[in-house]
């Protein structure tokens, strides 16, 4: 393409950018349809009915104040009331049944889908993880292929082991006492309800002057530390299960940006420090924190909002990765005396290929997984925006190879595809199809740009995951922002602003475009906050843990490979995989 | 005895083999090496670092023969590996001391 064409591009692109922002909002209102969840009651009739009495499987109340709750509730009878068609005495019988008894069935089933939804949800996230192992094992050289494969083995029962023992209660501890819509109910039963103390600034009490739980910002959570029987229930369980999975997928990130010298010993120690930095954050963005309570403290849009966690879980592990990557060191010979990279190859195209479908397929249960409801029909919405962004991505980074006179390298576009799903993970809930493609398609040019331009600063990462996951997964969290509709998320982290309910029938989450510059404002400040705090978090966890056992492995180590010397097995015994090897220092 | 050594581009292989079983030779060791003569590699880009490949694949052929077959064999392998393009490879020519077969012991031209 010639460099006046380029331009001329260029321009049109700029003035379309620069239309759209001085028309805003443009957009049509779509006719308010209902969020996700039930609109607030705002009664203005003359005489305001009573507010309907619901059960206390939605509430998650207790009817009787002197009878405790029917939860921790270890084996699902307190969610509604589980169909016993039995011939027995004790089973039902239909045509005794009445209305009330039906309904607290039908909430049973309500309850099962989403139970049924989130788990099947989690194994596919759970999948994930060989995904992450064929992608990174598949980019670096066969001499470190059973040590790349083994360390994203091991990190899902090190970083699995960590979420159990500390991370969930940090994270989720004190989830109960964030802010949520009016009327919402929890999707996964009242035993969330246990989920209820935490630490922060400014806790809150109640007219008798007791402290409710809940905190004007809150910072971590405290209850659930070994999923104690305080916490032992089946909603509990469900999103101990969903979240730890995610969690795995922020602690297999750096293994791939710091792969092919980094010890074992210290990355076993790293394996179960991951939940700290994540699970704090994590608990800031979804456990009811101070990012979430961005919208009710300071009137910015809905508060930090992340469907399904650009910024909790990719970019924690890309900026994660970046601080390991620095610490660590670029292998021995990738960049000569001058500063000039040197490509090192990976050693097998077909596992990134074949890692790379496995991780879009996960992705399909990552987010819409995250409604954490299956009867939130908007799931279909999740997936279709999972997939345009996916696939314009890899198009997007197959493209901006070839207009740079290079060869469409595949795993580029490997790297672009996942660079796409990437960063639609936060927006996937809350944006129109046509905006998940152009994130998509900005994500692929953006993961091609970000490649080249760490290569050039001197972080030597053998797989692009500070490009795919730190930088797109920051761009993620900044494009809900600018894209998100407001056809979903009425009353998300618990605001609802009667200008926004005047003008658009109800307050859902929407980005710039549409008439909320405060939530790309908030979404600044969110990503702001990840890329410093996780950078922050890790640089000073592996400078310290490098004196605790070295990080990296010594020069004879890394030149034979870390297979050997480290893990004691060869990942290809039967071959001859040794290359010429470059020794400038 | 002569060793006649060839390195050729790999998908002469077969073509080679075929021409050499029609002159009569009945044995041959095959290798997989890489090397490069004056036809030197080529540079790619690789995640945003050059990467230049130095060495190209090639197999080399080790055929044993009396010294009266060495000539025809030699042409034989010329007119079949050729291409004329850079990188075709080339033939070593060597004097055997001794051959040895190892099933039944015997030796010179009896083990060819």
């Amino acid at each position: 393409m010639s460099k006046p064409t380029v331009r001329k591009i260029f321009l049109s692109v700029l003035m379309v950018i620069a239309w759209t922002l001085t028309m805003r909002p443009i957009f049509a209102e779509e006719a308010p349809p209902p969020g996700g969840t039930p609109p607030a009651a705002a009664p203005t009739a003359a005489a305001p009915a009573p507010a309907p009495k619901l059960p206390t499987y939605f509430t998650a109340t207790s009817d009787d104040p002197k009878k405790p709750p029917a939860w921790p509730d270890p084996t699902g009878g307190a969610s509604g009331v589980w169909a016993t068609p039995a011939g027995d005495a004790k089973g039902d019988v239909p045509d005794q049944l009445k209305l009330g008894d039906l309904y607290d069935r039908i909430a049973h089933n309500l309850y099962s889908i989403n139970y049924v939804w989130v788990l099947v949800a989690g194994f596919l996230v759970m999948f994930m993880q060989a995904g992450f192992m064929l992608v990174e094992t598949g980019l670096c050289r066969a001499k470190n292929a059973a040590h790349t494969a083994a360390m994203n083995l091991m990190i899902y029962p090190l970083g699995c082991l960590a979420f159990w023992v500390y991370g969930f209660a940090i994270g989720w501890g004190n989830w109960w006492n964030g802010p949520v819509p009016p009327g919402w109910y929890p999707s996964l039963g009242p035993g969330l309800s246990l989920l209820n103390e935490g630490w922060g600034l400014g806790a809150a009490v109640d007219a008798a002057g007791k402290a409710t739980g809940a905190f004007t910002y809150g910072i971590i959570g405290t209850k659930g530390f070994f999923l104690s029987s305080a916490v032992g229930d089946v909603a509990v369980m469900v999103l101990f299960f969903f979240m730890m999975v995610f969690m795995d997928t922020t602690a297999t990130i750096p293994t791939g940006a710091m792969a092919e010298r980094w010890s074992w010993k210290n990355f076993c120690l790293f394996g179960l420090w991951i939940a700290l930095p994540y699970c704090i954050y994590a608990n800031w963005v979804w456990g009811g924190g101070w990012l979430a309570q961005g919208g009710i403290n300071w009137g910015l849009g809905h508060g930090a909002v992340d469907f399904a966690g650009s910024g909790v879980v990719h970019a924690m592990g890309g900026v994660i990765g970046l601080a390991g990557a620095m610490v660590i060191g670029p292998r021995i010979g990738k960049y000569d005396t001058h500063g000039r990279p040197h490509a090192m190859p990976g050693h097998h195209v077909p596992m990134v290929v074949l890692g790379t479908f496995i991780l879009a397929f996960g992705w399909f249960g990552f987010n819409p997984g995250s409604t954490l409801a299956g009867t939130d029909l908007r799931i279909s919405y999740v997936v279709v925006n999972t997939l345009l962004a996916g696939i314009v991505g890899a198009l997007a980074a197959m493209v901006t190879l070839m207009l740079k006179g290079l060869k469409p390298d595949p795993t580029m576009c490997c790297n672009g595809m996942l660079a796409g799903l990437v960063a639609i993970t936060a927006p996937c809930a809350f944006v129109d199809p046509w905006a998940a493609a152009v994130i998509g398609l900005v994500a692929g040019w953006l993961v091609v740009v970000s490649v080249f331009f760490w290569e050039r600063m001197g972080i030597d990462d053998p797989v692009g995951a500070i490009s795919v996951h730190g930088m797109n997964g920051l761009w993620g969290v900044i494009s809900v922002g600018i894209f998100a509709t407001g056809q979903y998320g009425a009353g998300w982290n618990g605001v609802v602003r009667d200008g926004m309910v005047k003008l658009y029938g109800s307050d859902g989450v929407r980005g710039l475009l549409y008439g909320d510059f405060s939530q790309f404002v908030m979404q600044l400040i969110d990503a702001g906050t990840v890329a410093i705090f996780g950078f922050v978090m890790a640089y000073v966890w592996f400078k310290i843990s490098d004196l605790i056992t070295p990080i990296r492995v010594s020069k004879e180590t890394e030149m034979e490979g870390l297979d050997g010397p480290e893990m004691g097995t060869l990942g290809y015994p039967d071959f001859q995989i040794h290359q010429g090897q470059r020794l400038v220092e | 005895m002569k060793q006649i050594e060839a390195i050729i581009k790999p998908f002469k292989l077969d073509e080679v083999k075929e021409a050499l079983t029609k002159v009569g030779i009945q044995g041959m060791t095959v290798s997989e090496v890489k090397g490069f003569g004056r036809q030197k590699g080529h540079t790619e880009l690789y995640r945003g670092a050059e990467y230049t490949v130095d060495f190209l694949p090639k197999v080399r052929i080790q055929i044993l023969v009396p010294d009266e077959k060495a000539a025809q064999v030699v042409e034989t392998i010329l007119q079949t590996a050729r291409t004329g393009k850079i990188g075709d490879g080339k033939i070593f020519v060597s004097s055997v001391e001794e051959v040895i077969r190892i099933r039944t012991g015997e030796k010179g031209a009896d083990a060819i």
